[in-house]
C-alpha cells in the first residue's frame, strides 16, 4: 500500500512551506503514511462513469454587480501587522 | 541549413472594471500604499471571494473577439505557491475549464493574414505590488520587501496563443493588433508602461520543415513592441547559433530590464512548479447565459483587423495598418467621407496629426477635411497652426483658408527683381548654365516673403527673368 | 436566583419580559461562573442591553474580540470585521459571553488538538467533550451559556453535542454564511447553532440563517418553524443498518438508539430499515482526502505577513516557514501535508480526484435513500465521552469518531443530534439526518421526541 517516504515527506513539508525537525520527519512519516494506507480505500470502488462532486450545492452563476464598496482605514489594514514600513507591509526580502 | 522559429505568446490584459475580481474594492491605478484594500483582497481569516459580473462579460467578449469558444460551464481553480504579493498564497485563476477556449485572430500583413490560434482566455485576479528595498538593518546587509496590496486582485484576462508564430515581426504585429482590439471594446487601456499590458514570449527554432518542438526559452519584461521585435530577433539568432555549434539549448526564463533593450537579459533556470489546482470552493461555476454571450456578440463592432484588411484596397497596406493600429482610420474615413483626398487624408495624419497629441475623437472632421484639401493652397506655417487647432471644440478652417499663397506676378515680381538685382554673382552663373542655382533663387524669395508666396509661380518667374531671351512674353 | 444549568434561551427570554431579571443579571449569572471545564479561551464583559447572552466558537471571526481557531499562529489575532454569522446575532441584540475552545481550526474530535489546552465535559471533567466544537458545547451543558455557535466540517456540532447531552444542528451547506469564519474546508464547514433544546436550536438557526452577498455559496432557505406537538403520524423514519451496526458501536450507545427508535414508532413514525453502504464504508476515507486538500490551501495564507504569529529569518521563504512550524500544532501540519500529497501531481487524479467521484457516489445514495424516507436515524458518535489523553497519539483512532456524522456532511446534508439517554452515566447522541433544506422535518422531529424522551439535560454530577 502506499507507504511515504522521508523525501517524500521532505518534499510535501517544503511545498507547504513547515519547516519540520528530525524528529518530526520521522514521526509524520510514519503517521501519514498510516493515513495514505487508510484513505486509499477509495481507490476500491469502480468509479469509471462516475462525475466528482467539487460542491455539494449545485448552483451556478453567483456573482456581484461591478459596484465600489468602501475599502478599510489603514488602521485597520494594519491593526494585526506583525511588521510595516510606512504605509506598506514589511517582510523579509524575497 | 535553415531553421524556422516558433514563437508563441502569453499575455496578461487588466480589465478597466470599477471594482476587483473579487472584491468591491475600487480597482484602479495610483491610489495611496494598501488604501485599495479589504479583508479579501488582504486575506484575512474567514474571507470570501465575490467574481465581479461585468469582468466575466468582459473575458466573454473578449473570447469572442478572438473568435474562442465560450464555454458552456467554466470553473474558477486555485493555483497554489507562495510569494509575499500573494496573500491567500493561492491565485483564483482557471485551469481545464477556461471561459474561452481555440479561438484564433488574423494578423494582416503585406501579403496576406497570418492565422494565430489562442488556446484559452481565462480570467484570473491579479498579484499586488513587491517593492523591494534597502532594509532599515532590521537584518543587517539584507533587504527588505514591501508590499502595497492595491493592485491585488486587479482583474486580468490571460490570453495564451498556440506556438503560431514563425517571426519576430508577425509576433510584434499580433501584439499591436490584440493591443487595438482589446482597447476598442473598452476592456483596458492596455498600456504597457503601466503594466496593464503584459506579455511573456516563449522561443524556440526547429529545422526548416520539420515539425518538432525544441527547448524553448521564456523571455519577459519586454514592455515594448519594439523591444519585444529586437529581444526576439536577438534571442532566435542566439539559439541558432548554439545549434549550428553543436551545443544544446538550455530550458530557461530571460528576464529583459524594461525600457533598456541594450543590456542583456538575466537568465534564470526554470524549477519545476508544482501548483496543485483545484477548483475554488469558496465560488461556484459559471454557466455563460446564451442570450447573454448573444448580447454581448451584438456589442462587438469591426474589429481592427477587418478594418485593415478594407482600407488597405484604397490605400497601401503599410497606411492601413498604421491608421488602424494607430486608432486613426475612424477619422480617416470621416476626412475621406467629407471629401478629403484618401492619400493626402493618411499623410496628414499618420505624419503631422499624430505629432500633434490631439484625440482623434476630439475633430471636427469636416472642418479638417477643407484644410487637408487645400493644404497646397496655404502656406505652411498656417496649415501648421490649423492643425494643432481641430481639436478645439469650435473649430473652424476658414480663418486659415483666407490665408491662401500669393500667386499673383504682380505683387511677387518686385521682389523677385531686388533678389536678383542684389546677388549679380549668382544671377550670371546661373545663365551661364548652373541650373542648380534656381533653387537658390526661390528658396531666397520665399524667405523674403515669409513662406507666403506660391513656390511653383515663383518658380516660372524667375526663371523667366533670368533668360530673358528664352522668355516669350 | 438563576439556574443557568436548566434555563433555556426561551426560558431566559421570558424572564427578560416579565421583567423578572435585568439583561444585566442574566449576563452576570453566566458571565459570573467560574470556568472549570476550559471552554472559554476568551470572555468577554457585558455590552449592555437585554438580549440573550451567547458563545461563539473561536473559529467565528468576532470584531474587537480575539479570534485564535485554536491556534498559536493565530495568538493575538484581533479581528478588524464581523463574521456574518456574529454580525446577525449582534443585530438580534445576542450579547457574547465570549469565544469557546476548539481543535486547532477545528481539525479534531476532543478539543485535545487545542494549542491552548483541551476542555472537560461537564458529565465528567476526566473525559473529552468531543470537538472540534468541545468549547461551545461544554459551555452550554455546563451553565456557562444558554447557548452556542459551532461550526460543523465533518462533525464537529452533532459530535460534541452528543457527548455533552445537547442539541445541535449543522444545517444544510449552503444555509449559513462563511464569511468571517476561518476556513478549514471551504466546500464542507457549516456553521450551526447548539442549545439545550430543540427549539432553541430552531430558533438560533433563524438567527443566523439565509443567503449572505459576501458569501455567494449561500442560498436563500425556507422559513424557519419553530416546532410544536407530539406526534410523529406519518414521519417516514429510514435505520440505514451500516449506520447503526457498525462495528466499534458501544453495546450502550446503540441501546439507547434503538429505544429512541421504538419510541418514534410508537408516537406514529413509520419506521423501516434501509441502506446507506457505500457512504459509511468510503464516507472516512473520502473526507480525509478532501477536506486536508482544501485546509492544505485555506491554511496557506498564514504566512506571518499581514497578521498573526511571525517568527523572523532572512529571506521571505525562511521566514515563512519558521512561521508555520512554530505556529501549526502538529494536526493541522498532518492534514496539510496530507492535503499538499494528496493534490500534488501525480497524485491528484488517484487521491483527490477519485474523493470527489466518492462524494458523488455517497451523494446518490442518500438521494436514493431520502425517495423512501423523511430523515433517516443512527447514533452520532459510536461511543460515548472517551478519556482525555485515550486517543491523542492515534489520529486515526480518532478520526473513526466522525464515522457516522461524515457521509451527511460529505453529502451537503443537514443533521440533528439530540440526547437519546444515557450509558455509563454518559450521554448517547442520537443523529437525525434528512434530504437538503429539511430543517424544519428535523426540528419537528427532534421536538417530539425531546418531549417524549424526557431527557435531563443537567449533568448527573451538577444537579
Ligand atoms: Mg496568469
Ligand atoms: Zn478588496
Amino acid at each position: 500500500m502506499a507507504r511515504i517516504t522521508r523525501e517524500e515527506v521532505l518534499h510535501v513539508a517544503r511545498l507547504a512551506r513547515l519547516e519540520l525537525t528530525e524528529e518530526e520527519v520521522g514521526r509524520f512519516q510514519e503517521q501519514l503514511s498510516d493515513i495514505l494506507e487508510a484513505v486509499s480505500k477509495v481507490s476500491e470502488l469502480d468509479l469509471s462513469d462516475v462525475p466528482p462532486t467539487a460542491h455539494p450545492l449545485e448552483i451556478a452563476n453567483a456573482w456581484a454587480e461591478d459596484e465600489p464598496r468602501p475599502c478599510l482605514p489603514l488602521d485597520e489594514v494594519f491593526a494585526n501587522a506583525p511588521d510595516r514600513e510606512d504605509d506598506y507591509f514589511k517582510v523579509p526580502p524575497a | 541549413m535553415t531553421w524556422q522559429p516558433v514563437i508563441g505568446l502569453e499575455i496578461h490584459v487588466q480589465l478597466k472594471t470599477e471594482t476587483k475580481m473579487f472584491c468591491r474594492c475600487r480597482n484602479g491605478f495610483g491610489g495611496d500604499p494598501n488604501t485599495q484594500t479589504c479583508p479579501v483582497c488582504l486575506a484575512f481569516p474567514g474571507a470570501l471571494p465575490v467574481a465581479n459580473r461585468r469582468a466575466i462579460e468582459e473575458c466573454i467578449k473578449l473570447g469572442l473577439a478572438l473568435d474562442c469558444t465560450i464555454a458552456e460551464r467554466a470553473v474558477f481553480h486555485r493555483k497554489n505557491y507562495f510569494y509575499p504579493d500573494l496573500p491567500k498564497a493561492y491565485q483564483i485563476s482557471q485551469y481545464d475549464e477556461p471561459l474561452c477556449s481555440n479561438g484564433k485572430l488574423a494578423v494582416p500583413s503585406a501579403d496576406g493574414d497570418v492565422t494565430i490560434g489562442i488556446t484559452r482566455a481565462h480570467l484570473e485576479e491579479d498579484a499586488a505590488k513587491n517593492v523591494h528595498v534597502a532594509a532599515s538593518g532590521r537584518l543587517h546587509g539584507a533587504t527588505a520587501t514591501l508590499v502595497d496590496f492595491n493592485r491585488g486582485g486587479t482583474p486580468l484576462v490571460e490570453i495564451v496563443t498556440e506556438p503560431d508564430l514563425h517571426d519576430a515581426e508577425t509576433a510584434k504585429r499580433f501584439l499591436q493588433l490584440l493591443r487595438q482590439t482589446v482597447v476598442e471594446l473598452d476592456l483596458s487601456d492596455a498600456e504597457l508602461e503601466k503594466g496593464s499590458m503584459r506579455f511573456d514570449v516563449n522561443v524556440s527554432v526547429r529545422p526548416a520543415g520539420s515539425s518538432e518542438l525544441r527547448t524553448r526559452t521564456e523571455l519577459k519584461n519586454m514592455n515594448s513592441f519594439n523591444f519585444a521585435a529586437k529581444g526576439i530577433e536577438r534571442e532566435i539568432a542566439r539559439q541558432i547559433e548554439i545549434y549550428e555549434s553543436g551545443g544544446e539549448v538550455q530550458q530557461e526564463t530571460l528576464h529583459f530590464v524594461p525600457g533598456d533593450e541594450e543590456s542583456p537579459p538575466s537568465r534564470s533556470k526554470e524549477e519545476a512548479q508544482d501548483y496543485r489546482y483545484f477548483p475554488e470552493p469558496d465560488l461556484v461555476p459559471v454557466h455563460p447565459p446564451a442570450e447573454l454571450v448573444e448580447r454581448l456578440r451584438a456589442e462587438i463592432g469591426e474589429l481592427p483587423g477587418a478594418r485593415i484588411r478594407r482600407i488597405a484596397d484604397t490605400l497601401s497596406f503599410y497606411d492601413a495598418d498604421v491608421l488602424v493600429t494607430g486608432g486613426l482610420d475612424r477619422l480617416w474615413s470621416a476626412l475621406v467621407g467629407a471629401g478629403a483626398d484618401p492619400k493626402e487624408a493618411a499623410n496628414v495624419l499618420a505624419n503631422q496629426f499624430v505629432a500633434t497629441g490631439i484625440s482623434p475623437d476630439a475633430v471636427n472632421a469636416p472642418e479638417l477635411a477643407r484644410l487637408v484639401s487645400a493644404r497646397a493652397e496655404i502656406p505652411r506655417p498656417t496649415f501648421d497652426e490649423a492643425l494643432a487647432k481641430v481639436g478645439d471644440p469650435n473649430f473652424s478652417a476658414d480663418p486659415y483658408l483666407e490665408q491662401r499663397l500669393v500667386a499673383d506676378a504682380g505683387e511677387l515680381d518686385p521682389v523677385i527683381d531686388r533678389i536678383i538685382e542684389a546677388n549679380p554673382g549668382q544671377a550670371e552663373q546661373f545663365r551661364s548654365g548652373k541650373e542648380g542655382l534656381l533653387g537658390f533663387f526661390v528658396g531666397q524669395v520665399m524667405k523674403e516673403t515669409g513662406g507666403q508666396a506660391d513656390p511653383r509661380v515663383v518658380n516660372e518667374r524667375v526663371r523667366a527673368k533670368l533668360q530673358p531671351e528664352s522668355d516669350s512674353s | 436566583m438563576i439556574d443557568t444549568l436548566r434555563l433555556t434561551a426561551e426560558g431566559a427570554k421570558k424572564l427578560l419580559d416579565a421583567r423578572e431579571v435585568s439583561g444585566a443579571e442574566l449576563f452576570a449569572a453566566y458571565r459570573g461562573r467560574e470556568d472549570d471545564l476550559h471552554a472559554f479561551l476568551h470572555r468577554c464583559d457585558d455590552p449592555g442591553g437585554e438580549g440573550i447572552p451567547i458563545a461563539i466558537k473561536d473559529v467565528i471571526g468576532t470584531k474587537g474580540v480575539p479570534t485564535t481557531a485554536g491556534s498559536r499562529i493565530l495568538e493575538n489575532y484581533v479581528p478588524v470585521y464581523d463574521a456574518t454569522v456574529a454580525a446577525r446575532c449582534k443585530a438580534h441584540g445576542l450579547r457574547l459571553l465570549g469565544k469557546t475552545n476548539t481543535d486547532e481550526f477545528a481539525m479534531g474530535s476532543s478539543t485535545e488538538n487545542s494549542a491552548y489546552g483541551p476542555s472537560h465535559n461537564p458529565w465528567d471533567p476526566t473525559r473529552v467533550p468531543g470537538g472540534s466544537g468541545g468549547g461551545s458545547a461544554a459551555a452550554v451543558s455546563g451553565g456557562l451559556a444558554p447557548w452556542a455557535l459551532g461550526s460543523d466540517t465533518g462533525g464537529s456540532i452533532k459530535q460534541p453535542s452528543a457527548l455533552c447531552g445537547n442539541v445541535g444542528l449543522r444545517p444544510t451547506y449552503g444555509t449559513v454564511s462563511r464569511y468571517g469564519v476561518v476556513a478549514f474546508a471551504s466546500s464542507l464547514d457549516q456553521v450551526g447553532p447548539v442549545a439545550k433544546n430543540v427549539r432553541d436550536c430552531a430558533f438560533l438557526y433563524s438567527v443566523i440563517a439565509g443567503s449572505d452577498e459576501n458569501d455567494r455559496t449561500t442560498v436563500e432557505v425556507p422559513a424557519t418553524e419553530l416546532p410544536t406537538g407530539d406526534s410523529l403520524r406519518g414521519v417516514r423514519i429510514g435505520v440505514p443498518k451500516e449506520m447503526n451496526e457498525a462495528e466499534g458501536i458501544e453495546p450502550g450507545v446503540t441501546a439507547a438508539v434503538r429505544a429512541a427508535v421504538e419510541l418514534a414508532e410508537s408516537l406514529g413514525g413509520e419506521v423501516g430499515e434501509c441502506s446507506l453502504p457505500r457512504s459509511v464504508e468510503y464516507g472516512v476515507a473520502s473526507y480525509y482526502l478532501v477536506a486536508p486538500a482544501e485546509a492544505s490551501s485555506n491554511l496557506a495564507r498564514y504566512d506571518g505577513a499581514r497578521y498573526g504569529l511571525r517568527v523572523d529569518g532572512d529571506d521571505f521563504r525562511e521566514m515563512v516557514m519558521r512561521t508555520r512550524d512554530a505556529g501549526f500544532g502538529d494536526e493541522p501540519k498532518r492534514r496539510i501535508m496530507i492535503g499538499t500529497y494528496a493534490l500534488s501531481s501525480g497524485y491528484y487524479e488517484a487521491y483527490y480526484g477519485t474523493a470527489q467521484k466518492v462524494r458523488t457516489v455517497i451523494k446518490r445514495e442518500h438521494e436514493a435513500v431520502f425517495a423512501d424516507f423523511d430523515l433517516i436515524v443512527s447514533p452520532t458518535s459510536p461511543t460515548v465521552a472517551f478519556e482525555l489523553g485515550a486517543k491523542v497519539d492515534n489520529p486515526l483512532a480518532m478520526y473513526l469518531n466522525d464515522l457516522l456524522t461524515i457521509p451527511s456532511c460529505m453529502a451537503g446534508l443537514p443533521g440533528l443530534n439530540i440526547p437519546c439517554g444515557l450509558s455509563e452515566g454518559l450521554p448517547v447522541g442520537l443523529q437525525l439526518i434528512g434530504p437538503q433544506f429539511s430543517e424544519n422535518t428535523l426540528f419537528q422531529t427532534g421536538h417530539v421526541l425531546e418531549q417524549a424522551l424526557g431527557f435531563d439535560v443537567v449533568p448527573g454530577r451538577l444537579r
